[in-house]
């Protein structure tokens, strides 16, 4: 189970950077997702890997599994889940004003740009 | 225990969901609202400053539940000052939004509250997950703020800048979790208990984790080579919120001291130091960085951008040596920093919107209105950013210099602090006379251009800023009084974590 757990965030991760670091956003955007995909499973494991264990007390458990990373990767995904949502709402309206999905960018000296105030 | 410690991050957090739910519509009743906040904030701030001057760091458990097990905030010397800078540098960023800015797009006020809300609570957090989570509060108030107004160019921004944070939070976590694995806590105070006693074998997780968060807190704090994304950001985001934005960057700075300090400083066994080798150099490159791109910009509010990137830099150097008289002078330099960052970029938002079509461009055009008042600005945020006598960029320079006579790598720090002061020296002076100087002899007007909206308002707002950094100057006794007694108070590691678990 380690080693499936451990080249799964492996796996998430790689692709994930791959990802973030094209030049358009939709790719960027989908490269977060999957780094926060494989950083959540990550957080799983800090409390290291348990199967078939009561996180709350129980007179009859061999043992407990950690019910803290379970609490810190909920609030992990609602983090990440909102933040995802703004980036794609952002992109959207990034691309329908500048007419471009280009991450980087524009020299500021060259062409029209935004109003600064 | 003292209620007043979660009032910096209750009264945002009551006032935001005000302003959104009650005087949505009502623009006057929104201002009176966030701006009774903000300056409530900066009474509240007062007053838990006497309260760290007397003995040492205070507690407050939230649920009454005893640390290590519950949330707790702490107070000490620090954090006072850190949460008095942040509510004096809001006071003036709303007066100057006051005066029309907030009305470009929807929300400001309560936005403005939230990340009062996230830097207040980072700065008195005493958990690193709970640290994770204000981080996010104040970052996601940022986005909102940061494309305020909209425009094209200010949204692609946005979205970089969305992007590079999201990687930065996500980055955190894998710190978080590594150094959970391996000590079973997140409470700062504990960490440094445990960290001091950890196994040989544990010992690489660990600082794989250090080191993540010193890189997670080195993009906050823009220092190179995670640097890259101030300048579009700080350039292009609007005058009021780049002031505010001077702040963010010190959270950064805070979280190293704070958390370095504490649980990978002295004493932490094999972990002790971990930072060390680091941050120097890093610090080094970071102020020549900046101070270069002052020299290069083709824009004021970009010049100003790099001045950041450059003080930063000033400011981690001291940290970097993490010796009582360094840290002394890095406080000192933080604040003066922040408030000569905060003027600079409300004078570059009131230049920007008198040039029309030519905006803060660095090429020289017709005289424009109020020029004579906000050259006398501009020169004196900049005599102080550059490190000029007789404000307190200087002394904050002297202070840092006489820190670093007797350590090692003296000659780099004594000749990069120098080299870069001249460079920012230049870089200024170009600035102010193509943009103030030159035009006199024009003719012609502005295309474009329209009648600057607020009044006196946001010279008001530029004049407290102004007026803080002259205050910062003339107290400098009193202040580094107390600066030496907040780094007495920060070496003295065993003193917080005998506060904190007892």
């Amino acid at each position: 189970m380690e080693f499936l757990v451990a080249s799964a965030v492996g796996l998430m991760t790689g692709a994930g950077v791959y990802l973030v670091l094209r030049a358009r956003t939709f790719p960027v955007v989908l490269g977060l997702a999957l780094i926060t995909y494989a950083v959540n499973v990550f957080l799983f494991t800090m409390g290291r890997l348990a199967v078939n264990l009561p996180a709350v007390i129980s007179d009859d458990a061999a043992g407990y599994a950690d019910p803290l990373p379970q609490a810190l990767v909920l609030t992990a995904i609602v983090i990440s889940f909102g933040m995802t949502a703004v980036v794609v709402v952002m992109a959207l309206r990034a691309y329908l004003e500048g007419d471009t999905d280009h991450v980087d960018l524009a020299d500021p000296d060259s062409g029209d740009e935004g109003d600064r105030s | 225990m003292n209620h007043w410690i979660i009032l910096p991050i209750l009264l945002p957090a009551i006032v935001a969901p005000m302003l959104v739910l009650a005087v949505r519509h009502d623009v006057v009743l929104a201002r009176v609202f966030s701006l009774a906040s903000a300056v409530l904030l900066v009474l509240v701030a007062g007053i838990l400053l006497g309260l760290a001057v007397n003995g040492g760091p205070h507690i407050y458990a939230l649920g009454n539940w005893a640390p290590p097990f519950g949330i707790v905030l702490v107070l000490d010397r620090l954090s006072a000052l850190m949460l008095l800078l942040t509510s004096f540098l809001a006071v003036g960023a709303l007066l100057f939004a006051v005066g029309g800015a907030d009305k470009r797009g929807r929300h400001f006020h309560a936005l403005f509250q939230l990340q009062l809300m996230g830097v207040n609570g980072a700065f008195l957090t005493g958990d690193l997950f709970n640290l994770f989570v204000f981080f996010e509060v104040l970052l996601i108030a940022s986005y909102g703020l940061m494309v305020h107004g909209g425009g094209s160019q200010r949204l692609r921004a946005g979205v970089q800048y969305v992007v590079v944070n999201l990687v930065g939070s996500s980055l955190f976590l894998i710190a978080v979790g590594l150094i959970y694995g391996v000590t079973g806590t997140l409470n700062m105070a504990d960490l440094a208990v445990k960290v001091a006693t950890m196994e040989a074998g544990d010992q690489a997780l660990l600082q794989t984790g250090g080191l993540l968060l010193l890189l997670v807190f080195a993009i906050k704090a823009a220092m190179v080579p995670v640097q890259f994304w101030l300048p579009g950001t700080y350039a292009l985001a609007p005058a009021p919120v780049a002031a505010l934005f001077a702040i963010m960057t010190k959270v950064g700075a805070y979280c190293i001291i704070r958390v370095h300090g504490l649980v990978f400083g002295e004493g932490a066994g094999e972990a002790a130091h971990l930072i060390h080798d680091w941050l120097l150099p890093a610090a080094l490159i970071t102020l020549v960085v900046g101070m270069t791109g002052v020299l290069a910009s083709r824009r004021l509010g970009q010049m100003t951008s790099f001045a950041v990137i450059g003080s930063m830099g000033m400011i981690m150097v001291p940290v970097a040596l993490y010796t009582h008289e360094a840290l002394s002078a890095a406080l000192y330099y933080l604040v003066h920093s922040t408030l000569a960052a905060g003027a600079l970029f409300l004078i570059v938002g009131l230049v920007a919107e008198r040039r029309g079509s030519l905006q803060d461009r660095l090429v020289v055009g017709p005289v424009f209105a109020q020029s004579g008042l906000l050259a006398a600005g501009f020169f004196m945020a900049a005599v102080a950013m550059a490190g000029l006598p007789p404000l307190s960029g200087f002394l904050g320079k002297l202070l840092i210099l006489d820190a670093a006579r007797d350590v090692d790598a003296n000659v780099w720090i004594w000749t990069a602090i120098l080299a870069s002061s001249f460079l920012a020296i230049v870089g200024f002076a170009r600035g102010g006379s193509t943009l103030f100087w030159k035009p006199s002899a024009m003719e012609r007007e502005f295309d474009g251009v329209h009648e600057p909206a607020g009044g006196a308002v946001p010279f008001v707002a530029v004049g407290i800023l102004l007026a803080g950094l002259v205050m910062w100057t003339v107290l400098a006794g009193p202040a580094t009084h107390y600066l030496d007694a907040t780094a007495t108070q920060l070496l003295d590691r065993q003193r917080y974590i005998d506060a904190v678990l007892n």
